[in-house]
Order: C-alpha cells, then sequence, then structure tokens
C-alpha cells in the first residue's frame, strides 16, 4: 500500500482511493460482495460494471457511507473511513433517480450541501450560480425538479453532488432513465466535467457502452467478484476471462479441448472435430476446457486458403442489413450464432441465407479463455 | 364444494320454511310497542306481551326508543311514515306531543277497561294518569340511592339532605345530567317545604336559592344521561350516592344482590304510560286495552318496582315473581315510602325547561 | 344521440394543427371548422363520463347537499306564528310595539287559538315562542282550552289577560310580532349566547346562561389538541411501518388496524374500565405506591378521559395518510441529504420531515374534522369538562327538539371547519394534501 504523500507527475496523489480485501454480506450467509480490492488514482474515473446483483452498487455504497463492510478496508487519501458516517466523508453522490428534493427549487436544491456547511450566504449564492452555469441551467435556478425535463433534472443531480467540491463523486447508474439520445449527450458531458475538474469519480452502470466511452478503468464485477480491472480498450482487446469476453462487446465463443499448449499458442479441438489455433490467455494445461473468445470484426470472410491460421467452413442463416456495416449469422462448427461483421464498403459481396462459403482468423485474434 | 352447495340448500329450505310461518302470520302484523329498554321492558313483556301473544297469536315488537320518542314521532310524522304502534312516554312530553297532533285523543271510559267492581276507569286510576291524549299505566320514582358498603354501618344517610352533606357523607355523588330533579332536591335540602318548591323555582331568588346548593357539591358530582349508568356507577364504587330511577336500583338489589340502599325521603314520583301515535287508534286499541286492565296492571308490579297506576291495581300487587321478595315495601307509594314524596310538575317544566336547561347548562361549564 | 358524424374527420393530429391556426379557421374534412368538430368529439367523452359518475352525483346530492341546505334552511326558519297564528302575525304588524295591541289584534289572537285547538297544531308555536319567552307554552295551550267554548265575550283583550296575565306582557306580544315575518335570527343569536332584550335590541344573554361560545372555543381547542397527540404519537408509528421490511410492517399494521375492527361503543367502555378512579390504571398506580389509595386520579368523565380516549379511536386515520406518504418517499433522499454533508437530524429535519407535511396535513385534518364531529365518546366518557359542543347539538336534535338551534350551532361549526380549512389552504395548499 502506497503512502498518501505519494503523488504522481501531474501533483495528483496516488492510491486515493482504496478498498482492501472489503467483503460484505447482509444476510451472514452469502457473501454479495467477495473480496474487492481497488487503487484508485486522484482524478481517476473508475466504473464498477456489471450484471445487476453483482454486488457493485453494495461497493458504491460502501464508499458513500450507507453501508459497513463486513470484512476489510476502505481508505480515503490514507484515511480509513470504513466506520465514518457519510456525512462527514465529503463524496458527493449522484443517484439513479437522481434524489433532488422535491419540495426545494433547483437553487435550494444546490445551496443544500453548501447551507449545511454553513457557508455564507453570499457565497452560496456565488456558488449556486456557478454550477447551474457549468450545467447550463442558469435560468433554472427557481424551478422546483418537477417542471424540469429528464435530461435538466440529471444536470441538476450532477451540480448538486459537485457543488461543495468534493475530491471523489459517486455516480449509481446516474443515466438509466434517460432514453438513448439523451444519455449519450449526458455522457459526454459528464466526461467533460470530469476533464474539465479533474475530480475522482467512481460510476456504476450496467451498461457497458456508458462504461467503455467515459471509463479511465473499468472493474467488471460478477458474482461479488471483480473478474477484471482494466482500461476500456484492454477489457475489450484482452478480456482475461469466458465472463469478461462476452459482456463486453460482442464475441463469438466456442467451447473445446486444449490438445497443445506452448507460450504462444494453444490448439483447441471443438466437438465437431476441427482444431483451432488460438492465443492462451487463461487455460493452464492440456486436457483442459476452453472457452474461444472471438470478436466478430475480426472475422475474414472468404479468405484465400493458407493466408489464415485458422479456416473454417460456414454456412449463411441470415445477413442484417445495419447501414454502416453488414452483420451476418453463420454456423460454424456447430456454433449457430457466429456473428460477423464487415464495414459496408465498397464490393463488399453480399451472401444469402444458405450459401456455403468459408469464414477464417488470426491466432492473436483467438483468445482460449478459461471454460 | 358439495358440502356448501349442501349447506346453502339448508338455508334456503329454512328460508323457505320462516317465509312459510310469515305468510301464515301475515293476517296478523307484529305489533311495534316503543319503550324504554332494559329491566322496564322486561316487565312489559312478561306483564303485557307474552299473555297477549298467547291469547291472540300477534306478535309484539320492543323497540328501545323512548328516550328520544317524542323526537322520534316528530320525526315519523313530519315524514309522512309513523311506524310505531304504541309508544310508552312520559305525561310532559305526552302534553306536548298531544299539542302538536302527533298522537290520538283518547276517550278513556269507552278505550278502557272498567275495574272488577265495576268502577268506569275514568275513577280507576290515581290523579293526574288520565290525559287527553295518555294513559298512566305505572307510577315510578327518581329518588338518591347509596351503596351500604361506602359508609359505616352506624353511618348510613337516610335524608335527602344527605347528600348535600359532604362532611358526614363524603364521597362522589351521581345526579342526572339535567335540571329536573336536581333543583327540587336542592330546595327541599335547603329547608323548603313541599308546597313551595315549584312557586320558588319560578323566581331568580329560588333558582339563585337553588344553584347555589348545587354548587356545593358540583366538584363532587359526576353527571349521568343513561338510565344504567347509575347502577353501574354505584356497583363501581366509583361514587357513593346516584339518583336513578327505582326500578333500575331494586333490579340491582335483587338481581344482582348489590349492596344499594333507596332514600326515599324526598322522592320526586312522576308517572309513565301509554300514547297512540297519530292514525294508528285501530291497530293499537285492543292491545291499550289489554295491558291497562286492573289484572295486567296489577301483573307488572310482581316484575319491577314500579306502582300500579290503577287504584284497583293496588291491592293485588303481590310478589316478585323471580325472586319471591313481597314486592309492597319497595313500591315508591308504599306509605312509609311515600310521606315525604313530591310530585313532578308537568307543567312548570313544561314552560320552564328550555329555560332552565340553558342555564343547567352554563353553570355545568362555569 | 349522435354526435360525432359520420365521416366527420377529427383525428388528433388536425386538432393540434387547428390550435395552431389562428387566422383562418382550419376546416376539417366534412368542412365544418375543425373547433366544432373537436368539440362534438369532445362532447361525447364528456357525457359518458357524466353518466358514470352520475349515480354518486345524485347520491351526493341527496345525502350531502339536500341535508346541509335543509339544515341552513331550519336555522333561520320561523314560520309557526305566521301559519299557525296567521291573523294573529297579520294584525299585530299594526302595533306600533308599545303598550298592547288593540282589541282586534286580541281577537284575531282568540280566532287563531280556537282554530288551533280544532286542528290541533297548537304544540308547535306554543314550544316556538317558549324558546323565545319562557311560559309561553303552558299560556298557549292553556288559553286555548279555555276560550274554547266562549263565544264573543265583550272585549277578548279583556278576557284574554283574565285568563293569563302573561298577555299584558309587552314583551310577549314584542316576541309575537318579530317572530311573525316567516324567517329569525334567534336561533343564531342563542347559538352565540345572545338574545333579543325586552326591548327587541340584541344583548348578549346573562351570564347564567351562556353556554356555546365557551363550548364551541373548547371544542376546537380540545380538537386541536386531539389532532396534536395524535400526530405527535402516530408519526414515529407511520415512520416504523414504512420503513421496516414488509414481513414486520404487516404485523404492526394489524395492530394499528384492530380498533377499526372493534365497536366504538367497546373501545370507549373499555377507557372506562382501565381509566375509572377504580379502573385498572388507578389500581396499578396504588399498587406501585405512587398513588394514594384515598386520593386516586381522576381520569375519566373530565377532559384527560375526553383527550385519551378520542386520541386512541382517532389515531389510525392519522397514521395511515402518514405511512402512506411515507412510503413513498425514497430512502436515496436521506442517503442524498447525508452524502451532502447534512447530520442525521439535518437531513430529517430539512429533507424528510418537509416531505412528509402533505401526509401530516392530511391526517391533521381528517383527524379535527372527525374529533369536532365526535359525540358519542365525549358524551361517556367526557363528564362535564370534557364535553363537546356537538353533544348539545344532538341533545337539541333529540330531547329538547329544538331542531331550530341544533341547525343553528352546526350550521356555526360547519362555517367554522370550511374558515379553519380555508386557512390551511391559505398558508399549507390543498396541493399539500395527500390521502394516498
Amino acid at each position: 500500500m502506497e503512502t498518501p504523500t505519494n503523488t504522481d507527475r501531474k501533483g495528483k496523489k496516488k492510491s486515493f482511493v482504496v478498498f482492501d480485501s472489503v467483503q460484505k454480506t447482509y444476510d451472514g450467509e452469502s457473501l454479495v460482495v467477495k473480496n474487492f480490492n481497488l487503487d484508485m488514482d486522484q482524478g481517476e474515473f473508475i466504473t464498477l460494471l456489471g450484471p445487476s446483483g453483482s454486488g457493485k452498487t453494495t461497493c458504491l455504497m460502501m464508499m458513500a457511507g450507507f453501508e459497513v463492510p463486513t470484512h476489510g478496508q476502505i481508505l480515503l487519501d490514507g484515511v480509513p473511513i470504513t466506520r465514518l458516517p457519510p456525512h462527514k466523508r465529503g463524496i458527493g453522490m449522484v443517484f439513479q433517480n437522481y434524489a433532488l428534493f422535491p419540495h426545494m427549487t433547483v437553487a435550494e436544491n444546490l445551496a443544500f450541501p453548501l447551507q449545511v456547511r454553513n457557508m455564507n450566504k453570499s457565497d452560496v449564492t456565488a456558488k449556486v450560480k456557478r454550477a447551474l452555469s457549468m450545467v447550463r441551467l442558469d435560468n433554472f435556478g427557481d424551478r422546483r425538479p418537477a417542471q424540469l425535463s429528464g435530461g435538466q433534472q440529471q444536470r441538476v443531480a450532477v451540480a448538486r453532488a459537485l457543488v461543495f467540491e468534493p475530491e471523489l463523486v459517486l455516480m449509481d447508474e446516474p443515466l438509466g432513465a434517460l432514453d438513448k439520445n439523451l444519455r449519450e449527450e449526458m455522457q459526454f458531458e459528464i466526461k467533460h466535467i470530469h476533464d474539465q475538474l479533474g475530480v475522482s469519480m467512481i460510476y456504476v452502470t450496467h451498461d457497458q457502452s456508458e462504461a467503455l466511452t467515459m471509463s479511465d478503468r473499468i472493474a467488471v464485477f460478477d458474482d461479488g467478484i471483480v473478474q477484471q480491472l482494466a482500461s476500456p480498450e484492454a477489457l475489450y482487446e484482452a478480456p482475461e476471462n469466458a465472463f469478461v469476453a462476452s459482456f463486453i462487446g460482442e464475441n463469438n465463443a466456442f467451447v473445446g479441448d486444449v490438445l497443445e499448449l506452448s507460450e504462444q499458442e494453444a490448439s483447441v479441438k471443438l466437438p465437431t472435430g476441427q482444431v483451432v489455433r488460438a492465443l492462451p490467455v487463461n487455460v493452464s494445461g492440456k486436457g483442459q476446457k476452453s472457452t474461444l473468445s472471438l470478436r466478430p470484426e475480426r472475422v475474414v470472410i472468404n479468405p484465400e486458403p493458407g493466408t489464415q491460421p485458422n479456416i473454417l467452413d460456414a454456412v449463411v442463416h441470415e445477413v442484417i442489413y445495419m447501414g454502416d456495416h453488414l452483420r451476418t449469422r453463420f454456423s460454424v462448427a456447430g456454433n449457430d450464432n457466429f456473428i460477423v461483421k464487415t464495414p459496408n464498403s465498397f464490393g463488399v459481396s453480399r451472401h444469402k441465407a444458405g450459401d456455403k462459403i468459408t469464414v477464417g482468423w488470426n491466432v492473436s485474434d483467438c483468445r482460449a479463455l478459461d471454460a | 364444494m358439495k358440502k356448501s352447495f349442501r349447506k346453502s340448500a339448508l338455508t334456503a329450505a329454512v328460508m323457505l320454511g320462516t317465509l312459510g310461518v310469515v305468510s301464515a302470520a301475515q293476517a296478523q302484523q307484529p305489533l311495534n310497542v316503543v319503550s324504554w329498554g332494559g329491566a322496564y321492558t322486561m316487565s312489559q313483556e312478561e306483564a303485557y306481551s307474552k299473555p297477549w301473544t298467547e291469547k291472540t297469536g300477534q306478535r309484539i315488537v320492543n323497540i328501545d326508543r323512548s328516550a328520544t320518542g317524542l323526537a322520534g314521532l316528530r320525526a315519523q310524522v313530519e315524514a309522512g311514515n309513523v311506524t310505531w304502534d304504541l309508544v310508552d312516554m312520559l305525561p310532559a312530553d305526552a302534553k306536548i306531543a298531544c299539542a302538536e297532533g302527533l298522537i290520538e285523543i283518547l276517550d278513556h271510559d269507552e278505550l278502557l277497561s272498567p275495574a272488577p267492581d265495576g268502577t268506569p276507569a275514568s275513577q280507576d286510576f290515581v290523579p293526574g294518569a288520565l290525559d287527553e291524549c295518555f294513559v298512566a299505566t305505572i307510577v315510578y320514582s327518581n329518588i338518591v340511592a347509596f351503596n351500604t358498603e361506602m359508609f359505616p354501618a352506624d353511618k348510613q344517610p337516610s335524608k335527602i339532605a344527605d347528600i348535600f352533606d359532604l362532611e358526614n357523607y363524603p364521597g362522589m355523588r351521581s345526579l342526572q345530567r339535567r335540571p329536573i330533579n336536581n333543583l327540587e332536591w336542592a330546595l327541599l335540602a335547603d329547608g323548603v317545604p313541599h308546597d313551595e318548591v315549584y312557586e320558588m323555582l319560578t323566581t331568580e331568588a329560588g333558582l339563585e336559592r337553588a344553584f347555589a346548593k348545587l354548587d356545593t357539591i358540583k366538584d363532587n358530582t359526576i353527571w349521568w344521561s343513561e338510565g344504567a349508568q347509575p347502577p353501574q356507577l354505584l356497583a363501581d364504587k366509583e361514587v357513593a350516592f346516584a339518583s336513578a330511577y327505582n326500578g333500575r336500583i331494586f333490579d340491582a338489589q335483587v338481581n344482582e344482590n348489590q349492596p344499594f340502599e333507596i332514600i326515599w325521603d324526598g322522592q320526586v314520583f312522576e308517572l309513565d304510560g301509554w300514547v297512540v301515535p297519530r292514525g294508528k287508534m285501530d291497530v293499537a286499541k285492543d292491545f291499550l286495552r289489554f295491558s291497562t286492565d286492573t289484572e295486567r296492571n296489577a301483573a307488572q308490579a310482581s316484575y319491577i318496582s314500579y306502582g300500579p297506576a290503577r287504584m284497583s291495581a293496588a291491592g293485588l300487587v303481590g310478589q316478585h315473581i323471580p325472586t319471591g321478595i313481597e314486592m309492597t315495601p319497595h313500591m315508591p307509594t308504599y306509605e312509609p315510602n311515600f310521606a315525604t314524596a313530591l310530585p313532578k310538575d308537568d307543567e312548570f317544566w313544561a314552560d320552564y325547561q328550555d329555560e332552565l336547561n340553558e342555564r343547567f347548562d352554563a353553570w355545568l361549564a362555569n | 344521440m349522435s354526435v360525432s358524424m359520420p365521416g366527420s374527420q377529427t383525428n388528433p393530429e388536425s386538432g393540434v394543427v387547428g390550435s395552431g391556426g389562428a387566422t383562418a379557421p382550419l376546416l376539417a374534412a366534412d368542412g365544418r371548422p375543425l373547433k366544432v368538430s373537436l368539440r362534438r368529439a369532445m362532447f361525447k367523452n364528456k357525457a359518458r363520463a357524466l353518466l358514470l359518475v352520475s349515480p354518486l352525483l345524485i347520491f351526493l346530492f341527496v345525502a350531502f347537499v339536500m341535508p346541509i341546505f335543509s339544515m341552513l334552511t331550519r336555522s333561520v326558519e320561523s314560520n309557526e306564528v305566521i301559519t299557525l297564528l296567521p291573523n294573529t302575525a297579520m294584525a299585530v304588524q299594526a302595533w306600533d310595539g308599545e303598550g298592547l295591541p288593540d282589541e282586534l289584534t286580541f281577537a284575531a289572537l282568540a280566532g287563531d287559538l280556537k282554530q288551533g285547538q280544532i286542528d290541533r297544531n297548537l304544540g308547535r308555536v306554543a314550544s316556538r315562542l317558549n324558546y323565545e319567552y319562557s311560559g309561553m307554552r303552558s299560556t298557549i295551550t292553556g288559553t286555548a282550552r279555555r276560550i274554547t267554548n266562549l263565544e264573543n265575550p265583550e272585549s277578548w283583550k279583556e278576557t284574554l289577560i283574565d285568563i293569563n296575565s302573561n298577555w299584558a306582557d309587552t314583551g310577549v306580544w314584542r316576541v309575537i310580532k318579530r317572530e311573525s315575518s316567516g324567517y329569525t335570527l334567534s336561533y343564531y343569536l342563542a347559538a352565540m349566547d345572545m338574545r333579543y332584550d325586552e326591548e327587541g335590541k340584541i344583548v348578549r344573554q346573562p351570564e347564567t346562561r351562556r353556554v356555546y361560545v365557551d363550548l364551541m372555543i373548547k371544542t376546537l381547542w380540545m380538537s386541536i389538541l386531539i389532532t396534536f397527540m395524535c400526530f405527535i404519537l402516530g408519526y414515529p408509528v407511520a415512520f416504523l411501518l414504512a420503513s421496516l421490511p414488509l414481513s414486520t410492517s404487516n404485523l404492526l399494521m394489524m395492530m394499528v388496524l384492530l380498533p377499526f375492527w372493534t365497536s366504538l361503543l367497546v373501545r370507549t367502555t373499555s377507557w372506562i374500565a382501565i381509566l375509572q378512579s377504580q379502573g385498572v390504571l388507578n389500581n396499578i398506580l396504588v399498587a406501585i405506591g405512587v398513588v394514594d389509595d384515598n386520593n386516586r386520579l381522576q381520569l375519566i368523565y373530565n377532559q384527560i378521559g375526553t383527550i385519551v380516549a378520542m386520541t386512541h379511536i382517532l389515531l389510525p386515520f392519522m397514521i395511515l395518510p402518514l405511512y402512506s406518504v411515507m412510503k413513498s418517499i425514497s430512502p436515496s433522499y436521506m442517503r442524498a441529504a447525508r452524502s451532502m454533508g447534512a447530520t442525521g437530524y439535518t437531513a430529517f429535519r430539512r429533507v424528510y420531515f418537509p416531505q412528509t407535511l402533505p401526509g401530516i396535513g392530511a391526517g391533521a385534518i381528517l383527524v379535527f374534522i372527525l374529533a369536532i364531529g365526535y359525540y358519542i365518546t365525549p358524551a361517556l366518557v367526557g363528564g362535564e369538562s370534557g364535553r363537546f359542543i356537538t353533544n348539545f347539538i344532538a341533545y337539541h336534535m333529540q330531547v329538547s327538539l329544538n331542531w331550530g338551534l341544533a341547525a343553528a350551532i352546526a350550521s356555526i361549526l360547519l362555517g367554522a371547519v370550511i374558515m379553519l380549512y380555508l386557512l390551511y389552504n391559505r398558508i399549507v395548499g390543498s396541493d399539500n394534501l395527500k390521502l394516498g
């Protein structure tokens, strides 16, 4: 564990937030969070991503102080805060349904965190004004939350979490209630604010595209365990296990037995008899089961024989026209849901259902993972 | 499923059976008789209704509404839908109902049976028992009773003045929440002779004197409004004294063995009896005649300690049927009990109760 | 009933366009102005809605509006003199109010009384005048009885005065003249502890007869106190109900609702058993030595009894609206407030409590209005000091039969409740009222 004085080149503190072997159980029988470790730098944007019930929100609530860890420690800026009540933590938070106080105006909502800090009136007014203009709601101070649209309420919630200048802001699925267009717009807006203010953010979502667009690092949760904690790129390009591969992005999966295993390559025999050459990532030895993961855009259609290390026969089931690309569903080696994405560029041939062709891919694009 | 079917079939059969009975009795509508409820209605049931049903087959339906009988009569007559056939009420209410035309005028000699010796009805009732629209059945009394266990055996109260004597007879009192009786008792206890009580109550000085006397026990008084309350309060020892209708106290004495004693001194007696709602003469007159004859009148006194209103019935009063107690000493009209009795002046109260009720309420509130 | 023409194209799109175009009225496909078509289409919907609620409207009209109207009418109506003593009412108009009326008026009165005796309807006018002037009941009925068989004496004036000296009282005649108009203020005056004096001026009742004003104030005050007690006791319970897990809160809710399933009289009398001086509570207090056996606490038949019993009876009416409002307040509000630096107390005071105000308002109004209208419980356990004005309304309805006075008191009570509601509405706003 690093000391709080440790800073990087930009003067940002290292190990700003630390979760150390945190466990949580509600009923004393099953662990909701099994063993959570996180080391977050100041200014980082970390997303906790996972299906519902995976423990990500519980971790956020422990950070905020609404839940107490059953075991382990949480440190903020080097100080253990595990037993500190929420109002003494100084952490901003945006809630799933915004939790804007319905009986207060927008300006009163924003003033609330400042007033409970006994800030004098003129400072409060000035800060509220600045916060409103930050989220481009300068003329909305006198409205009640109910008189705002969903996107405006969202922006008020963000402004309220930031107005008292916390160093850490938690967001619990803040965009879940918005429609798709607004959600994308807000993603950029939040990201923009994050870059501008340099505030650290822990963000909870179950929406992978949201996580990929916004985060510096993503912790993928499943079953109370962090499956992988990495940058969006690493998660997509180099998933470390079958869950991450299937959860992040689209994925063609084969399950087979490992025949050969070396540092650079693993040969996996599929149940239909074909042998696929793949990059060994998470396989322990010969004879083991392994899941092969292959991104749909890395597949080559009708490769010249010999140009690809893996070439398999495929039958076209359907072709879906997506505008910028074509999405074709094949049957390959017993997998009836083998997807291939091809850019809709000049000269790309279109297939019809029933066509018999071949598909191929590189060893490095096909990752041999755990079963 | 099967069970519930059988059950409903049974219900249907029972209902059909009931319908059969009802249609058989259709020829004779039941008679709706309004009375005071409790022990009093029971005594009427035993003395009048049961023999009547036995004799004629007609059913009697008891309705306990006499406490608000005048209001009920007025509402029914105003709505043009009179469902009561015979009503038991106080003569003061009967006077008002009569003047308002809510009840029938009675020709006593024609409607009521003569005494066994042939004396016509108009000669056979105690004074005041027969009014234009009213025929009394009983003489009852407003008395003050006490729980003997609340006082030492050698110091039991005996006079009406004792309820105003907190020094010698400490404890809570319970009086009816109305000026009637209480004002009379206050003056009697203050030494006013019986025949001057009502005259004095028409003057401001007399009223002040009565209220001043009541002032002396105001803080020690619980005011009751339902006839069932005083025996209960006495039994619970919530109060030492309680004013009550004498029949209620008798009932508690003999049926519940309560250690109650009646102070007959200063009893204010009045009558109670039948009136016939407007338009009900034809349906009510046979039962009216039956229930007011000498034999029935005397029989009622075997169930409750109210004196018969017919003079020819007085000699026939015997024993309390359920317990075998001799009834005569429990009657308000029994000579030793009656010596200092005060008759209630209905005329006075008809004229002054509106004003005195208000004054009484104001006195209570201050 | 054909309201929407076949082929009239009033689809929603064209309706929206029509409301925008202000200059030239847009026409629907059949050539009618769009607004007319829209109105026709809407009419059918409205008619259907009206038809659906009409049973309730009729019921409300018969069971609510008409009785209130009838009550208001009764509180000012005074037609006894004008209908039952019609000739007297007419003749007395000529009298100037000084001394005594002339022989003609006396003769008219004699005629009216004779007729009334035959029609047997003098009781109502006798009762009515007796409210204004004690002794009038026997004066009228007695006089009528005495003159039934009297034919044209020399002077009706002397004859009547001879029969009853009240007829020589100027005050009696002033009352008759005043009550000849068909309407009267005297019920309202009586309800406000005022009266007409001998000269017909409005004055306060003598102190010995002032009842209603103080009682009305006391009723309001005690109802407010009961409402406040319900709030103090009910708020934490509702909070617990709303925050406990469902299985536990259901059990608690049953206990809250239990009083609803018990008869009012049973509940009231069980309070008597508990609170009376030989009752359970006093026995316990004596047994543990807090209270001396000879100085048992008087907890019933006074204000304490009324307040305790009524608070118990009305408590669910406070808890239920509070509960339903609290249930709808997401716990994230409190968390949000805490995350922003508010202590638990501040978060409660500034964030949670204000959001429960609609529930408090609804519960308070419910309890207050129910409390002000209760009369059985105060009558049974209130003794003298715990009595409500409603007990007097019941008394005048059922016992004294002075329905006009009962109506006047009830109208004033209704007015007071409406005023309080308007005041509440002004301060809190009726949109801040949430019953569930």
